[in-house]
């Protein structure tokens, strides 16, 4: 056991019951920790005081529609996925007042918003598909000409634990999608869980300085080539055992050929608008403003909060909305995640993480509904046509 | 708005008085509403009342009898704006299930003389016999949409009452969604939002207070229940309760009626 200075590009081992410093460390350093916490019969992201707090030997059943947590095997603090809550809760709020004001005279009092406040948060288990979701918002939230100073706030502050994937679960695609089931970047510490004979321990990789600053003083040892094996193997069997596929070769152009494909009217007899996919789903990112006033008139504010391209009144303007049918919503949405965002970010805007499809109330999956598209192309690309006649 | 304070008056038709007793509850509210509006008639509130017209009228209840129907067609006649609030008003609420039978057979199974009780065929919402300004839905209606309607109707503004489903207000409160963790029946995605997602935060499935959200696909939603092992007479009854009469849901428990 050692408390040696470490470094960033580093990698050590922790014993499992070590761990627990780590959450008292950042809170030390006023860090709000948040993480896994089991409520209300689902793993959400929340509060975090120690160790004590997490699902420790849960593990949870995800398939279309459905979720259930259950007893897993063995004691395994990290061995379940994600659940019905993203972080873009924390740094991108469901609610937040933009801006109030007061009536002065004739004139208009702006008032001080006092929700800007920046907070210091640190997410304690963020999964590797996570970590991508988070680049993605990212670039949305800061890149570009027009910054969302409330997001860069928050995000400048945050401390990163990432947690690698050693049991995916039944909805997860990631190694699809090439997020996953190991972090590779963004985080200031990568934790894998190792447990053999009974015995469990943590392989730490240091992201960053401030990663290897926390470390300091946490007792841990020289991560061993064994270690590094053991974890490589089960990460390995991880991205083998993958409860979904998505075959991604072609996808944007499969669905801007296919607007018209009679897929659509099928998945809009299930879809329910309901909006929970895009919701739940991490790197969606749209809102809505609503201006009010109060009763008397004097004093006015300015609301944002999250929308959907399910709902009637998102694609509304002058005269009506522009997506009227369920058909229509469901398409932009697919389209959307799948194709435009490719064109509008550089990446596709599905990291894989399933919860679309875990946390739909009728149990549509996206990459159910990609694949039926492919297999019934109705415009096969001009390559294959090519092929066929040959 | 014309001059001076703007004239409240708060009407009742076939109802239990819950939606009106809303208003009583804006407790820290109350001041201001009173300060901002003349309440000209309110029979919850207060036995004075003041003559017409009215700026705005709140209407509640259902229009059940042949002097229903002459009333609320006078009140029409003296209210600059009419707004109905509640699934009665809206929807027609929970005595439109007599709707679905013959209304002469209840009459006759009740009272001794019913010879003297003068009623109409069918409940129905205050929009089947006049214009209608604005309909706030829910059973009862939720007291901090009431202050808003009211609000922007009295500084000339559009109201925020989004008519997406009460899954959106779930999952802004991050409540864990009964119907994919505890296979419990909710008609939360078929149901306009409003109340915040009550139901589902405390771990019940939504009964639909809010009538029927903007294109609802029940049809769907129903077949999800069944999945869960929810019975045709049950998908029935569910359709049943204090916005029957709203068209989407009126629709769907007919569907399994059989
Ligand atoms: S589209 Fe679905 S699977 Fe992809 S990132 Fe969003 S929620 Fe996850
Ligand atoms: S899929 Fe819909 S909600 Fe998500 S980012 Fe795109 S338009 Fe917005
Ligand atoms: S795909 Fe599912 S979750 Fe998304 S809007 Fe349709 S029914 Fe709701
Ligand atoms: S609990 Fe009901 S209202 Fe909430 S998300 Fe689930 S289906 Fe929708």
């Amino acid at each position: 056991m050692t408390t040696e200075p470490v470094h960033a590009g580093g990698t050590v081992a922790l014993e499992g019951e070590q761990l627990d410093r780590l959450i008292t460390a950042l809170s030390e350093r006023k860090f709000e920790v948040l993480g896994p916490k089991l409520h209300d019969g689902a793993i959400v992201y929340d509060r975090l005081s120690s160790l004590n707090d997490l699902p420790s030997g849960w593990s949870d059943e995800q398939s279309p529609g459905k979720y259930r947590i259950k007893r897993g095997k063995g004691d395994a603090l990290f061995g379940y996925v994600v659940g019905p809550h993203s972080w873009k809760k924390f740094l991108y709020p469901p609610v937040q007042r933009m801006w109030q004001a007061e009536r002065n005279g004739k004139g208009l009092h702006i008032l001080p918003n006092h929700d800007s406040a920046p907070s210091k948060f640190a997410f304690f288990g963020v999964r590797p598909c996570e970590l991508s979701a988070l680049a993605i918002q990212d670039k949305i939230f800061l890149g570009g000409p027009y910054v969302d100073p409330g997001y860069k706030a928050r995000r400048e502050n945050l401390f990163l634990v990432a947690v690698n994937c050693t049991q995916p679960g039944g909805n997860c695609f990631c190694a699809s999608m090439n997020t996953g089931p190991k972090a590779v970047a963004g985080f200031d510490l990568a934790l894998t869980e190792l447990s053999q004979d009974g015995h469990r321990s943590f392989l730490v990789e240091i992201g960053t300085a401030a990663g290897a600053a926390m470390l300091s003083g946490i007792p841990h040892r020289p991560a061993t080539d064994a270690d590094k094996q053991l974890a490589e193997r089960v990460l390995a069997h991880a991205a083998r055992h993958m409860g979904r596929k998505l075959d991604t070769r072609d996808l944007k152009d499969l669905l801007y050929r296919n607007y018209e494909h009679p897929q659509w009217d099928k998945v809009a007899e299930r879809c329910l608008s309901c909006a929970n996919c895009t919701l739940v789903c991490p790197t969606c990112f749209c809102t809505t403003v609503e201006d009010s006033t109060d009763i008397t008139g004097n004093h006015a504010e300015r609301w944002r909060r999250w929308d959907s391209c399910f709902t009637v009144d998102f694609s509304y303007i002058h005269g009506g909305s522009v997506r009227a049918t369920p058909r229509s919503r469901y398409r932009q949405w697919m389209v959307h995640k799948l194709a435009a965002w490719l064109d509008q970010f550089g990446v596709s805007g599905c990291v894989g993480c399933g919860r679309c499809i875990t946390w739909c109330p009728v149990g549509i999956d996206i990459t159910a509904e990609a694949s039926a598209i492919r297999q019934s192309d109705q415009a096969k690309a001009p390559a294959e046509q090519g092929r066929e006649s040959e | 708005m014309a001059q001076g304070k703007p004239k409240l008056a708060v009407w009742k038709f076939a109802s239990c008085d819950g939606c009106q007793l809303s208003l009583l509850d804006c407790e820290d509210e109350l001041l201001a509403v009173a300060g901002a509006v003349e309440i000209a008639s309110f029979p919850e509130a207060t036995r004075a009342t003041v003559k017409g017209p009215y700026d705005i009228s709140l209407v509640e209840g259902s229009i059940t009898t042949p002097h229903d129907e002459q009333r609320i067609h006078s009140i029409r006649r003296s209210s600059r704006f009419l707004v109905t609030i509640g699934a009665c008003a809206t929807a027609g609420g929970i005595q439109a299930l007599r709707n679905f039978k013959d209304v002469n057979e209840f009459t006759s199974l009740v009272y001794a003389h019913p010879d003297y009780i003068q009623t109409l065929k069918k409940s129905t919402p205050v929009t089947d016999h006049v214009f209608v300004d604005f309909e706030l839905r829910g059973c009862p209606i939720n007291k901090y949409q009431l202050i808003e309607v009211l609000s922007a109707l009295l500084h000339g503004r559009k109201p925020n009452t989004p008519p997406h489903a009460v899954c959106m207000e779930c999952k802004q409160r991050g409540a864990v969604c009964v119907m994919v963790a505890h296979a419990i029946p909710c008609l939360g995605p078929v149901t306009q939002a409003g109340c915040g997602a009550l139901c589902p935060s405390y771990a019940r499935g939504c009964y639909g207070c809010f009538g029927p959200k903007e294109t609802p696909n029940t049809a769907s939603l129903a077949a999800g229940w069944a999945e869960l092992g929810v019975s045709n007479r049950d998908l029935m009854r569910a359709f049943r309760g204090f916005n029957t009469y709203a068209e989407p849901f009126r629709r769907e428990s007919e569907a399994h009626e059989k």
